[in-house]
């Protein structure tokens, strides 16, 4: 049967069969695509080993829930939707695509399985998807030229930024999804002029546009159009495939490698080195990240597949108050380099220590690993353990910022970064007038059921003594049976760790974990949420851990708490989530349950709350360094209550009330706001026991 | 160049509460921390990175007991090659003069081009570098912020005279230097860093190791002895500004104007 047009695979282009150069360019194409490939895997190979490959089927859930259904994506709804569309479309189009392409070598080849009314329905949906990918770059490409979002945009201090490659990208994907339509479009235009039935084309889809456009096109020009859209077509699909490993693009590539396998465990941190015990490490001769291949291969591929969306800077405290990082930035230097130091051709060049050469000292710093940037990744990017190994790294080589060196060594010596007497830990419970009302057993041969772990701040601050006071008298009221180590306590040293002092932290651990074994309690309570996360991820074989919050929040479902109404019923409350109990630990509701069960108290919410809870300025060393920024966190924090209409701010952790009573004042809102922490406004509101039911 | 830099063990300012023992002749030692005097450090992170511009070793040495070895091995794990203790149950009680003529005699064994101290022991007096340059008939520059090794053995260095002006002089090697704190950003150390210095040796040297002879050292040669400990009287308490916020402002700017803070 004489065809209407010719197919590609029967053509001549140029004198050369058609057949033969597509499977030319195909050839090519995958060559230099797997050899890109392999140059951009070199480094990997050359990074610190990473255990990625245990719990399977919860990797493979991540892989449907993150990748699959773009899980994290609608938090930013109008890019968020954008990417759902394209993702769908290229989900639907990568059959297609291989479909099409397969026809240039093998004509009318059918894709298996998707013969009949199967492949026509097929057909159908890939017309459709197209067509909204081929929309979807449009918006995108206005987007970009006409409404750029400023997470977009790079400050000089970070580099340049791409605009035009971003366009470009665009533009080929558009370019594909045209050529595509184009090709079936022109095939279906000369069927139906000589009246002879062509594959169904969906109504108002690409396809179909260009068939209805073309209806009374010259025959020889649907031919040329119809083989010219089909080579265009080959041509941008292997140009894009290998032309996206050297930008945002390779996301495409290695986001399913990504979230395949992304860290499972929250709250936790690398060790320094996979594989290594804390009994070996003496023998590791360097610690952390100092040049490019101390980093891990994952948080190696963690660089190529940052897509550059700005979310986790958009949502980091550090980036908003002007301190002088930006997550986005620690991951798109590290892929720069990485590009410029393993190129294409030749050998790869490096050695050289990243901060002071791609990063700054106060930029690695500057983080209060509040865990925003990594809530926010839709990708699943890990960025704390990469600052903490970057500091480790530091700290190994003895550059530590002065205003910290002497915590440091404070806690080396005493336990404690003030420096205070260890005899002098307890202290605070001995409080004439709260010892004859509750008196605190220190558990020094003594048994208890429970260890309430103070830590250091509380223990210490005059302020925050008050906060282990109202804790005590709370689990006194519930009736646990509780102790403290007191002068047996150290510093949990969580803070420790995740400032880079690996073998500070694990002094601190051991003696801390002897000391809970010794005393024999079954669980743990504390009122800080660091202590809580140490405790909970950083400690191992030690009892339970629960957070004073959820202690209480049982006591009211209960019963066994109960609350007299608020005094001033026109208070207006917020609850600021620590980033340690919300974002770490995702104990965000029992505080709420708390407050809510308050008779009288009148609650709202802030803009940023729950998981996008925003850092109050960063507890334990974060004290002690001083950052350089415009502003403090604390100080914005304080404001978007004020903005929520709130006059009052519950926090549940010591750290927050530092920072955010500083901020109050700061902010010039002293006698406007208050700060009270969650055990503090529990205790005031508990109504004392029924004496009869006593 | 080969450094020396004298180090003390002293108690840690900042992490203690310092009471009287009840003889009010010194204070109470048994719960405190003790650390480098941290003009020290300064004196060997600046001995660190002249070695590191112009090559060269770094010893560190101290004048003390057992417990001394520990700053020994802190300023290892900053750098430094060598420590020595200087130890004798005959250096017990020494006066400054005698702990110089100790780092005197422990310098004779060596060769060193430039030997340094901290400005001063935060439990002292700043006494000992001076001498220990005059007993070795050295030049002696005190107060030292900035050191620049010039060609022809000499040191171009600087001090920062009242006022805050910066006096700049030409010393010639070997000489004795005392660091003043500020001269550099001593770098951290850490448990693992003094870990792994652990295993190294810190000789110790006593009298016979020095061809010292006894008697012109500790409690028998001091001529300078501590006979008191005590704290100062309470003054009136704290003047209280009152007013405005400006008013108060103004006021203190007089006050401190009036005192030569302000020009």
């Amino acid at each position: 049967m004489m065809e209407t047009i010719q197919s590609p695979a029967q053509a001549t282009y140029w004198l050369v069969q058609g057949r033969e150069l597509f499977l030319s360019i195909y050839v090519l194409g995958s060559a230099c695509f797997f050899y890109i490939v392999a140059r951009r895997l070199a480094p990997l190979l050359r990074g610190e080993r990473d255990f990625r490959f245990d719990r399977p089927l919860r990797r493979l859930r991540n892989v449907l829930q993150f990748w699959l259904g773009q899980w994290r994506h609608p938090r930013y709804r109008g890019a968020g939707t954008i990417h759902i569309l394209i993702f769908a479309g290229f989900i639907v189009l990568a059959t297609r695509a291989f479909w099409v392409l397969a026809l240039g070598i093998s004509d009318g080849f059918v894709m298996p399985g998707l013969s009949g009314t199967t492949g026509h329905v097929y057909g159908i949906v890939a017309d459709y998807a197209s067509t909204v990918v081929f929309l979807c770059m449009m918006i995108a490409a206005i987007r970009r030229l006409a409404f750029t979002p400023a997470r977009y945009s790079v400050p000089a201090r970070y580099g340049k930024g791409h605009p035009a490659d971003a366009i470009f990208l665009l533009a080929l994907i558009a370019i594909l999804m045209a050529a595509d339509s184009l090709f079936q479009g022109s095939k279906a235009a000369a069927l139906a002029q000589q009246g002879r039935t062509a594959e169904f084309l969906p109504v108002l889809s690409l396809p179909w546009i260009f068939k209805d456009s073309l209806l009374s096109t010259p025959l020889p020009t649907l031919q040329s159009l119809h083989l010219g859209a089909y080579l265009v077509h080959g041509l941008t699909f292997f140009f894009l495939l290998c032309y996206r490993p050297f930008g945002i693009q390779f996301h495409v590539e290695t986001s399913l490698f990504s979230l395949y396998f992304a860290k499972l465990d929250r709250g936790t941190l690398k060790p320094v080195r996979w594989g290594v015990s804390d009994e070996q490490l003496g023998q590791v001769k360097s610690f952390g990240v100092k040049k490019f291949e101390d980093f891990t291969w994952k948080h190696m591929l963690d660089f190529y597949s940052c897509a550059d969306c700005g979310r986790c800077s958009d949502n980091c405290p550090a980036n908003a108050v002007g301190r002088p990082l930006s997550p986005r930035f620690i991951g798109i230097k590290a892929r720069d380099y990485a590009f410029q130091h393993y190129p294409m051709f030749g050998s790869s060049a490096n050695g050289k220590a990243l901060v002071g050469d791609i990063y700054s000292e106060d930029e690695i710093w500057s983080c209060t690993t509040c865990g925003a940037c990594e809530e926010e990744c839709p990708l699943l990017v890990e960025s704390i353990d990469k600052v903490v190994d970057l500091r480790r790294g530091l700290v190994d080589d003895g550059d530590v910022p002065q205003s910290l060196q002497r915590p440091l060594k404070a806690l080396e010596s005493r336990g404690n970064p003030y420096g205070k007497m260890e005899k002098k830990r307890a202290d605070w419970a001995a409080a004439p007038q709260f010892q004859q009302t509750c008196a605190v057993k220190v558990l020094n041969g003594k048994k208890a059921d429970a260890l309430y772990f103070v830590d250091s701040i509380t223990s210490y601050d005059d302020r925050m003594q008050a906060i282990g006071r109202a804790t005590a008298e709370i689990l006194h009221h519930v009736g646990q049976d509780f102790g403290i180590l007191g002068a047996a306590e150290r510093d949990s040293g969580h803070e420790v760790r995740r400032f880079g002092e690996e073998t500070l932290f694990q002094a601190l651990r051991d003696h801390n974990t002897e000391a809970i074994t010794a005393s024999g309690v079954r669980r743990i309570v504390t009122a800080d949420p660091h202590a809580y996360n140490a405790l909970k991820h950083d400690y191992k074989d030690v009892p339970p851990v629960e957070h004073i919050s959820q202690v209480i929040a049982r006591g009211v479902k209960t019963g066994t708490i109960k609350f007299h109404p608020v005094d001033n019923q026109s208070d207006v409350y917020t609850y600021h989530d620590p980033c340690y109990l919300g974002r770490h630990n995702h104990i965000y509701q029992e505080p709420r349950n708390v407050l809510d069960a308050i008779p009288g108290l009148k609650r709202v919410e802030m803009s940023r709350s729950r998981d996008r809870s925003f850092c109050c300025g960063g507890g334990g060393l974060m004290l002690f360094y001083e950052p350089k920024e415009e502003q403090r966190m604390g100080v914005k924090r304080v404001q978007m209550a004020a903005e929520a209409g709130a006059n009052v701010i519950v926090t549940a952790c010591p750290f927050c009330m530092v920072n955010i009573e500083d901020a109050i004042k700061v902010a010039g809102l002293e006698g406007k706001m208050t700060a009270i922490d969650l055990v503090e406004l529990t205790q005031q509101q508990i109504a004392q026991k029924d004496p009869k039911a006593a | 160049m080969e450094i020396l830099v004298c180090v003390k063990r002293v108690p840690d300012t900042s992490e203690n509460e310092i009471e009287f023992n009840p003889e009010g002749n010194d204070i109470e030692r048994d719960e405190l921390v003790y650390g480098v005097n941290e003009p020290d450090n300064y004196a060997v992170e600046e001995a660190l990175q002249i070695t590191a511009r112009v090559g060269g070793q770094v010893t560190v040495v101290t004048v003390g007991g057992e417990d001394d070895e520990e700053v020994l091995r802190r300023e290892m794990a900053m750098g430094a090659s060598h420590g020595v203790l200087l130890a004798d149950d005959a250096f017990s009680g020494s006066d400054a003069r005698s702990i110089a003529a100790i780092l005197q005699a422990f310098l004779r064994k060596g060769k060193y081009d430039l030997v340094l101290t901290g400005v001063q022991a935060e439990d002292g007096g700043a006494q000992v570098g001076g001498m220990l340059a005059a007993m070795l008939d050295y030049p002696f520059a005190s107060l030292v912020n900035s050191i620049e090794v010039l060609d022809g053995r000499k040191l171009r260095i600087s001090r920062e005279v009242e006022g805050g002006n910066r006096e700049v002089s030409e010393i010639d090697l070997p000489c004795v230097l005392s660091i003043q704190t500020g001269i550099n950003e001593p770098r951290y150390v850490g448990m693992r860093g003094i870990r792994a210095v652990a295993s190294v040796p810190v000789p110790t040297y006593g009298v016979t190791d020095l061809a010292l002879d006894p008697n012109t050292v500790g409690e028998t040669a001091a001529k300078v002895k501590r006979l008191d400990y005590f704290l100062p009287a309470l003054g009136n308490g704290a003047e209280m500004l009152h007013g405005s916020r400006e008013e108060i402002v103004a006021r203190v700017a007089d006050l401190i104007a009036a005192k030569g803070g302000l020009r």
